[in-house]
């Protein structure tokens, strides 16, 4: 590999050729605000939070795509970059409804953490503000176009990650807006609700509905689990409060999927706590299911299978399996097909 | 009837499918492979009825856009008309133009070759002009342009300072060729530019002497042309894509327009030549959609060059293959900055895109790329037909060749000028232009639209080039030139600019978005008279972030026009905020109208017009404005005949 050698706020870095100055800045813990920035998805330079001053070029260049140089001296916390950073700050709260106190995104909210470390109170440019309708047409994702900072991060995970492209800007200028084609609810648009935008916005634009109102993150405690949904292997975090889960939310470290699910997996997980869920075996006795335990249902469904391989032979028994099981439960199962009942009736709901 | 286009006779084989290396030359001084005075002579007489001599006069009547909405093509047909009638047809040839430029003066004709030029025609002159012109020999003085300048009427066009104080190379056709056909441009050299690149030079060579010529890109930003050429060529791909730029989106300007409209053939002669050296054989041309005439100009062009091989596979037979689209763009200002021209042509939002990577590397479907403007490409096939040498003899040291400029607002000659770069602001603006409206006083010119910034009296010294006019805050932008006099509010200007930028912001990045806008609601505040000191620090101070972060040229240069204002009328800013005053008295909140008693005639008309009711007087006291009443509306002027209601 081919190393540079750098200089950033004075001192000297060298890091692996192809690297991006935002990159460089954060393998060596300087800190570099960024909005619109995502490791995940393809460097985009709309936001210009991450703006340093560079000695030999014009203007202030965003350093998330901005390339790292042999001898490059880069400055990250001039007065220059940090007046220019305060007042991009200033626009994008002069034109954000501060309703902070019941946002669902306080506490885990960029703008709010950026505004509070640049000291930023949305007065200097008071003006008029967006007055936009709150798309609230489906179960899983609210959006409020108002509080939206148009950083085309959901554009880019619903197109780079999930490969629908239901979203995209509309309008020009001030009346730009993100969102379906034609402006249409997400309802009614092409959404698959894969949850992607939602786990990308680092505002309260789009947020998971069902978790509004459950807690705050610094409330929740987030655990890793893996999703029972399929055999994919999807990591996610629960979002647990008082020992209740309220929601799943993105692990960007999960190492099978990033910050991709599905709409089971981000949005299916209420039912952990329905009360129709079934949480012990049922046995039918007089016509009624009634509560058993692991052991009599096993019983009672080896000695079936044993009468009928008996009297019809054990062809007449076929085994499916499913693409919700890992890939060692459908290897024991084959075994169980094959091995124990002795049957080669075996199939699996994914085969093709 | 035989064109010249067609085969002398038998022993010509030129068709697109088997095609002769030598058939421009062949048309114009022909036949090459053979010998047969015949065949010359034929074609010396099909080439004489393209240029205008004694017994070929023709009428070259402007049918641009500008002329064509004044009612230029009735003027086409009564022309036509009128000369069948006295018989005339075998004479007299009636041929509609692109743009000659004066479009103040328009409709225009220009009668050739005696150069007479009518101005502002009407179908009811044609009887006469041709009455007096074809029959009797004499002039129609009445029509004539007269200078306003020396009051003296033009004899020829050529003597009207408007003409004869430009250089036009890239204009040089326009005005005087049929832009619907091939054959007039090729009578007037045209694709002798193609026939010298493909015939006797390498593609490197063709760049080398692009670059020998210090031809700057025309849209803007004034690049050298063939460097970045050499950038495309060099870059690692099978195919590669051309592109001309032709949104022209700026307020005010249509060089572009022009050129398109009048001399198709040479875009895309420049197109053939760069797409030689470049190694590209697809090319499209972006234009908006708003220029119907130009892309029918277009089309029309592209299809008669496929027609005789010119546009295709092998064209001349040198192996080299080149194929020419059209997309029409729905007219967003920001279509024209190149990426997201190359966005819009993929079928996608226009919106810039960071570079790297440049379109050179990565541009249209992800193809190395080489976008031009229009006027860029035109200037190409002067320079492959005469040399780089005789295309650098005009212009600075910098800066050279020629540039077309839109004269437009407060100027006698509102028009398109084409002068050497270098020539000065006033020049420009008084010889050609032939100086302010109404004899009213200069104030500033806008140049460059809303990318440029305004420059005062004390700049018409400034020489026109890429370089001076960015020292001054000012470029040269696409090349729109909005002349402003005493009664233009410079504030009002800053705001009006500021709109046209906010709004044609593609919303992407934070400090052109949101930024502009607040920048506008300062300036109206300021129009509004609720300006406060501490505003304009404000207003500054923003403008310098959102120059110094936006993504692309259309934030990085919105500040501009506000910078500049500052900068060289900061007094009339202090003005509408100290003394709540509006120096131009334009912005309406910070007038008051008022009647002065000794002019009142005491006729009551203002009193009558006043949609408001707050006037009042009779026929023995002078009428008189109740200002808490009045919403300003101006109507009372405009209806006064002794000019007695005054704006203060
Ligand atoms: C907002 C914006 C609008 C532009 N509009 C045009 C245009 O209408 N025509 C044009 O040729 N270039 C336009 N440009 C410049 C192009 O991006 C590009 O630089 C130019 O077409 C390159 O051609 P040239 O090298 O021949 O000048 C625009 C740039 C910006 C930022
Ligand atoms: S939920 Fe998924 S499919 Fe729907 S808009 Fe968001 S990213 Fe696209
Ligand atoms: S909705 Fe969120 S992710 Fe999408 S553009 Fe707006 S702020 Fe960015
Ligand atoms: S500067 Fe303006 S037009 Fe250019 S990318 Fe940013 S928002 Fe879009
Ligand atoms: S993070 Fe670099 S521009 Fe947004």
């Amino acid at each position: 590999m081919e190393w540079i050698t750098l200089s950033i706020d004075g001192r000297t870095v060298t890091v692996p050729k192809g690297t991006t100055v935002l990159e460089a800045c954060r393998m060596n813990n300087i800190p570099i605000p960024t909005l619109c920035h995502d490791p995940e998805l393809s460097n985009y330079g709309s936001c210009r939070m991450c703006i340093v001053e560079i000695e030999g070029m014009r203007n202030l260049p965003p350093s998330c795509v901005t390339q790292a140089t042999q001898g490059m001296v880069v400055r990250t916390q001039t007065s220059k970059v940090r007046n220019a950073r305060t007042t991009i700050l200033e626009l994008l709260v002069a034109n954000h409804p501060l309703d902070c106190m019941t946002c669902q995104k306080m506490g885990d909210c960029a703008l709010a953490e950026y505004a509070y470390e640049y000291r930023v109170t949305g007065e200097v440019f008071k003006g008029q503000r967006r007055e936009l309708p709150l798309d609230d047409s489906n179960p899983f994702i609210l959006r409020d176009p108002n509080k939206c900072i148009l950083c085309g991060k959901c554009v880019r995970a619903c197109e780079e990650i999930q490969g629908r492209s239901v979203l995209d800007f509309s309008f020009r200028g001030f009346n730009a807006q993100v969102g379906p084609a034609f402006n249409l609810p997400y309802s009614e648009s092409e959404c698959v609700f894969c949850g992607s935008c939602v786990s990308v916005c680092p505002v309260g634009a789009l947020t998971e509905k069902k978790m509004v109102g459950q807690g705050r993150p610094w409330e929740v405690e987030k655990v890793q689990t893996t999703c029972p949904f399929c055999g994919t292997g999807c990591n996610f975090d629960l979002n647990v409060k008082d020992g209740k889960v309220i929601g799943v939310t993105s692990n960007p470290e999960a190492p099978v999927n990033g910050k991709a699910l599905c709409v089971k997996g981000r949005f299916g997980m209420d039912l952990i706590h329905n009360s129709e869920r079934l949480t012990t075996p049922l046995i039918k006795k007089d016509g009624e299911f009634v509560e058993a335990t692991w052991d009599e249902a096993m019983d009672l469904v080896a000695q079936k299978l044993g009468e009928v391989k008996q009297e019809h032979g054990a062809d007449a028994i076929a085994v499916l399996s499913s693409a919700r099981c890992t890939n060692e439960e459908n290897f024991l199962m084959q075994k169980l097909a094959r091995a124990v009942i002795g049957t080669n009736n075996i199939d699996h709901c994914a085969r093709t | 009837m035989k064109t010249l286009l067609d085969p002398c006779c038998d022993r010509c084989t030129h068709t697109p499918e088997t095609p002769c290396r030598d058939y421009v030359r062949c048309l114009t001084e022909g036949p090459i492979c053979h010998d047969d005075p015949a065949c010359k002579a034929e074609k010396q007489r099909l080439l004489k009825e393209i240029k205008p001599n004694e017994e070929n006069q023709q009428i070259f009547v402007c049918t641009g856009t500008g002329c064509a909405s004044c009612g230029a093509h009735n003027i086409v047909d009564s022309l036509n008309e009128e000369i069948n009638h006295q018989g005339l047809a075998n004479t007299v040839n009636v041929v509609p133009t692109g743009c000659h430029g004066f479009c103040e003066q328009g409709p225009t004709l220009i009668i050739e070759p005696r150069q007479i030029l009518y101005t502002l025609v009407k179908p009811d002159d044609v009887a006469e002009i041709v009455q007096k012109e074809f029959v009797e020999g004499e002039r129609v003085e009445r029509l004539l342009y007269v200078d306003p300048l020396t009051n003296q009427p033009a004899t020829t066009f050529a003597n009207a300072n408007f003409f004869a104080k430009q250089t036009r190379v890239v204009l040089n056709n326009c005005g005087f060729i049929n832009p619907e056909k091939i054959e007039d441009y090729i009578a007037r050299d045209g694709y002798k530019g193609l026939t010298n690149a493909l015939q006797k030079m390498t593609p490197v060579e063709v760049i080398d002497e692009v670059k020998k010529s210090g031809l700057r890109g025309r849209g803007g930003a004034g690049f050298p042309t063939g460097l970045k050429w050499s950038f495309c060529r060099q870059a690692i791909g099978d195919k590669k894509y051309i592109i001309c730029n032709a949104d022209e989106g700026d307020p005010g300007a249509f060089m572009d327009r022009g050129v398109l409209e009048g001399d198709p053939h040479a875009v895309i002669e420049g197109m053939l030549i760069g797409a030689y050296a470049i190694g590209a054989d697809e090319g499209y041309v972006y234009c908006r959609a708003e220029y119907p005439l130009a892309i029918k100009h277009l089309e029309i062009a592209i299809r008669q060059a496929e027609e005789v091989g010119l546009l295709g596979d092998n064209i001349l037979n040198s192996g080299f293959n080149f194929h020419l689209f059209i997309r029409a763009g729905a007219g967003a200002f920001v279509c024209g900055e190149e990426t997201a021209l190359i966005a819009s042509i993929e079928g996608k939002r226009g919106m810039p895109k960071v570079r790297p990577p440049f379109p050179a590397q990565s541009g249209l479907w992800g193809k190395p790329t080489n976008n031009n403007n229009v006027e860029t490409w035109a200037n190409v096939p002067h320079i492959l037909r005469n040399g780089a040498d005789r295309y650098a003899q005009f212009g600075t040291e910098k800066s050279k060749g020629t540039k077309i400029f839109a004269l437009t607002g407060k100027v006698n000659n509102t028009g398109l000028a084409e002068v050497p770069m270098g020539m000065t602001l006033r020049d420009i603006i008084f010889d050609i232009g032939g100086g302010i409206q109404n004899g009213k006083k200069f104030k500033a010119v806008q140049i460059g639209g809303p990318s440029g910034g305004c420059l005062p009296d004390e700049m018409l010294d400034l020489q026109v080039d890429y370089d001076t006019l960015t020292k001054a805050g000012a470029m040269v932008g696409s090349g729109g030139l909005v002349v402003m006099d005493e009664t233009t509010c410079m504030v009002d200007i800053a705001r009006f600019f500021l709109n046209f930028s906010q709004s044609e912001s593609c919303g992407k990045c934070t400090p052109c978005r949101e930024g502009t806008k607040r920048m506008w609601e300062i300036l109206d505040k300021i129009t509004k008279g609720e300006g406060r000191e501490e505003d304009l620090d404000t207003l500054e101070q923003l403008a310098r972030v959102v120059k110094e972060t936006s993504l692309c040229g259309l934030g990085q240069n919105a500040p501009n026009p506000v910078l500049s204002a500052l900068k060289y009328f900061r007094h009339e800013f202090e003005a509408h905020i100290r003394d709540k005053n509006c120096p131009a008295h334009v912005c309406s909140a910070l007038l008051t109208y008022r009647i002065d008693p000794d002019k009142c005639k005491k006729c009551g008309l203002c009193a009558k017009s006043c949609p408001a009711g707050c006037i009042t007087g009779d026929k023995k006291t002078p009428y008189e404005i109740d200002a808490t009443a009045c919403i300003k509306c101006g109507t009372c002027a405009k209806v006064c005949k002794f000019g007695a209601v005054l704006r203060e």
